[in-house]
């Protein structure tokens, strides 16, 4: 059941007819008051801030990090069209997608493993892949630069099986990104889907054996289409904080591993460039929005929580 | 930092806060004997500083000098190492700083070129010479420096060179010039500093440009197209802030350019392995300054603290543990008695000879900060 047609139900019963019909019509309103009141404070407001400041143009003559509000939106193009912003751009997509189809590769057995087969030591395993999550994020990046040092187990493991050269190494690469990238967000991806499979009645899966199904038959029509919303859920998680990522690319790439965040951060933090970083977010935001939603199109959402 | 220490600041600081909700009055900033200022609500001087740069006790994981200075005075020091690199410190604080609020430092120790920014915007709170009566030990050659002449809102914190620095195991025939860092087989071993007047000022100077004397923009690209071929064809591993002497701790880089005083720190830390020159087309010369922004909340309390830092004893001890150039008169002196070796390093007191090698980077105009700054991100974030 969708949340909006839950809503609907909870409207009608309220309006039982022996019930007087002005208690409770701002009820909703008010419950949705706090959510609103931070969406127009954290999210709007600084929404069109940035988007003023990302037609600002420079103080002619000014100090660096001086602007004046204009509305100068060939800003726009001027950011578009520079090979040193599209080039990361487009690599943080990559990267990201990369990493999220890592992700699922990696999280659905996981959490197929933790949904049905696990018995007793379910909660346990459960905990186990949030446990990452008590220590800093920072820091478990940070590790996996001595997981791929040069002189690290991963590159000794490589080199004698000839995978990797006497000179060349895994940190800092794309592939060290990756894996990064990979293994901070893989609790966004098991944990959706293991939420999705664990409410599929066992019964649904015997019926499709019972019917003649190879095991196979019966995870490709059964079991996976009732695990797509923990899938799309967890691709979503997976994929948007991927693509803005900057910590990964920065503690485990090298120059030319840089993701868009790298590029948003240098050019607001250290050129002192906030249109030019401002426009930078817009695209990016806009990117994301467009591949969600034609993902989510083709997906299908009907039977999305 | 030490556990312990944070931890005791942490109380001090709240029995601070308790102090001012109690009274409910806030003291003026003691105007009278900046060491008599006990009063409880400015105890706290939070000083914004790089890393390795400040004497520091493994054992008891504490800074010797500051706590001697917590002790004589009742101040007590919040030092932070958050300094990685002058242009994204300048990111952090910037917006603030451009509003007039509070940054959180009282006392910033930044290098020349970005006091240069921040006294062309007036962000400097002016130094009040009556409380840092030692100021009189600043180097004659020091006291009149472009940015700042007459050392109205600044006093050099340490100075030192930009150059080659190698691990003597892994290299052991040296480095002479920049060009040798490209050697093949330092392939993928190389890291160099994400500070633009170093990095690109020593191999403009090993094209043969003067970069303390007015440069084109063609030069400049010139030397910044070398960087990036040797960035794109992965010769250079890195590019990085003051954490480039993790890379060659753990061995991750074998060559750097790097930092005179780094590499003398970080062998008597990690043992004798790394070697430091200047190129012999020449190195960078560059100053860290004492700065008190002008939103800083206990300014009396960084001036004393610069004036300790000014003592000659002080200085030497400080000296002996950065290598870094000594700006106040009479250190060497002092630390002739205690460290003779020390009194006789060059990198810490340089011979007319060493400066002769180096140049400072000369200021940027907003325009060049702004067009050099974006094309050196081009290159390192390409």
């Amino acid at each position: 059941m969708s949340i909006a047609a839950a809503i609907g139900d909870t409207l009608q019963e309220e309006h039982q007819p022996n019930e007087p019909k002005r208690k409770g019509k701002w009820v909703p309103y008010l419950l949705m008051l706090p959510g609103m009141l931070w969406l127009a404070i954290f999210f709007v407001v600084p929404i069109v801030s940035l988007f003023l400041t990302s037609l600002q143009t420079p103080v002619p003559g000014g100090q660096v990090g001086e602007f004046q509000q204009t509305f100068n939106f060939a800003n726009y193009w001027d950011t578009l069209s520079d090979s040193t912003y599209y080039i990361p751009l487009f690599r943080s997509f990559v990267y990201s997608g990369i990493a999220t189809l890592l992700a699922l590769a990696i999280g659905y057995p996981l959490a197929y493993a933790i949904a049905f087969k696990s018995g007793k030591f379910r909660n346990l395993l459960l905990v186990l892949v949030i446990a990452p999550f008590f220590v800093s994020f920072i820091l478990r990046t940070i590790a996996w630069r001595q997981i791929l040092a040069d002189e690290g187990p991963v590159v000794a493991v490589l080199r004698s099986v000839g995978l990797v050269g006497e000179t060349a190494g895994v940190y800092p690469s794309a592939v060290a990104v990756i894996a990064g990238i990979t293994y901070n967000f893989l609790p966004f991806m098991t944990l959706p889907i293991y939420a999705s499979l664990e409410r599929v009645d066992p019964r649904l899966i015997e019926a499709s054996g019972d019917l003649y199904a190879k095991p196979f038959t019966g995870f490709r029509k059964v079991t996976w289409p009732l695990s797509m919303p923990g899938v799309v859920a967890g691709t979503l998680l997976t994929f948007i904080p991927a693509a803005g990522d900057y910590v990964n690319a920065a503690l485990l790439g090298r120059p030319s591993n840089t993701m868009i965040g790298n590029r948003i951060e240098y050019t607001f933090l250290s050129v002192n460039d906030y249109p030019t970083a401002a426009v930078l977010s817009f695209i990016l935001m806009a990117c994301i929005l467009t591949m969600v939603l034609v993902y989510i199109r083709r997906v299908g959402t009907e039977d999305l929580v | 930092m030490g556990k312990e220490l944070s931890r005791r600041r942490l109380l001090g600081a709240l029995a601070a806060s308790a102090a001012l909700a109690g009274c409910g009055t806030q003291g003026a900033p003691g105007e009278t004997g900046q060491t008599a200022s006990q009063d409880p609500n400015d105890d706290t001087i939070t000083w914004a500083n790089w890393t390795l740069y400040l004497d520091y006790n493994r054992k008891t994981r504490s800074f010797p000098t500051l706590e001697a200075f917590e002790e004589e005075t009742g101040y007590t020091v919040e030092y932070r190492e958050d300094i990685d690199d002058n242009v994204s410190f300048n990111g952090k604080v910037a917006p603030q700083l451009a509003r007039g609020m509070d940054i959180g430092y009282d006392l910033v120790t930044p290098s020349d070129s970005l006091i240069a920014q921040w006294i062309a915007k007036g962000w400097a709170a002016p130094l009040d010479k009556a409380n840092i009566p030692n100021a009189k030990n600043l180097l004659p050659e020091l006291e009149n420096v472009a940015f700042d002449p007459g050392r109205v809102y600044s006093l050099t914190y340490q100075s030192g060179f930009g150059g080659l620095a190698w691990n003597k195991e892994r290299v052991p025939n040296g480095l002479r010039s920049v060009d040798d860092l490209w050697a093949p087989e330092l392939k993928g071993k190389v890291v160099v500093l994400s500070e633009v007047q170093d990095t690109v000022g020593l191999v403009m100077l090993a094209q043969g440009v003067d970069i303390d004397k007015p440069f084109t923009a063609e030069q400049f690209m010139n030397a910044l197209a070398v960087v990036e071929e040797q960035v794109d064809s992965g010769q250079i591993k890195q590019v990085k802030g003051n954490s480039y002497k993790e890379d060659l701790i753990n061995e991750q880089a074998w060559a750097a350019i790097g930092w005179s005083g780094d590499i003398f720190q970080i062998n008597a830390e990690e043992g004798d392995k790394w070697e430091f020159a200047l190129p012999d087309t020449g190195g960078t010369l560059w100053s860290d300054n004492f700065f008190i922004p002008s939103t800083a909340t206990n300014k009396a309390g960084a001036e004393a603290l610069i004036n300790y830092y000014y003592r000659p004893e002080v200085a030497a001890k400080v000296a002996a543990w950065v290598n870094y150039m000594c700006p106040v008169k009479g250190a060497q002196e002092i630390l002739a008695k205690t460290e003779p070796a020390l009194a006789k390093s060059e990198w810490i007191f340089p011979t007319e000879k060493l400066l002769s090698q180096a140049q400072v980077f000369r200021d940027f105009t907003p325009e060049e900060e702004r067009e050099y700054t974006e094309a050196f991100g081009r290159v390192v974030q390409a």
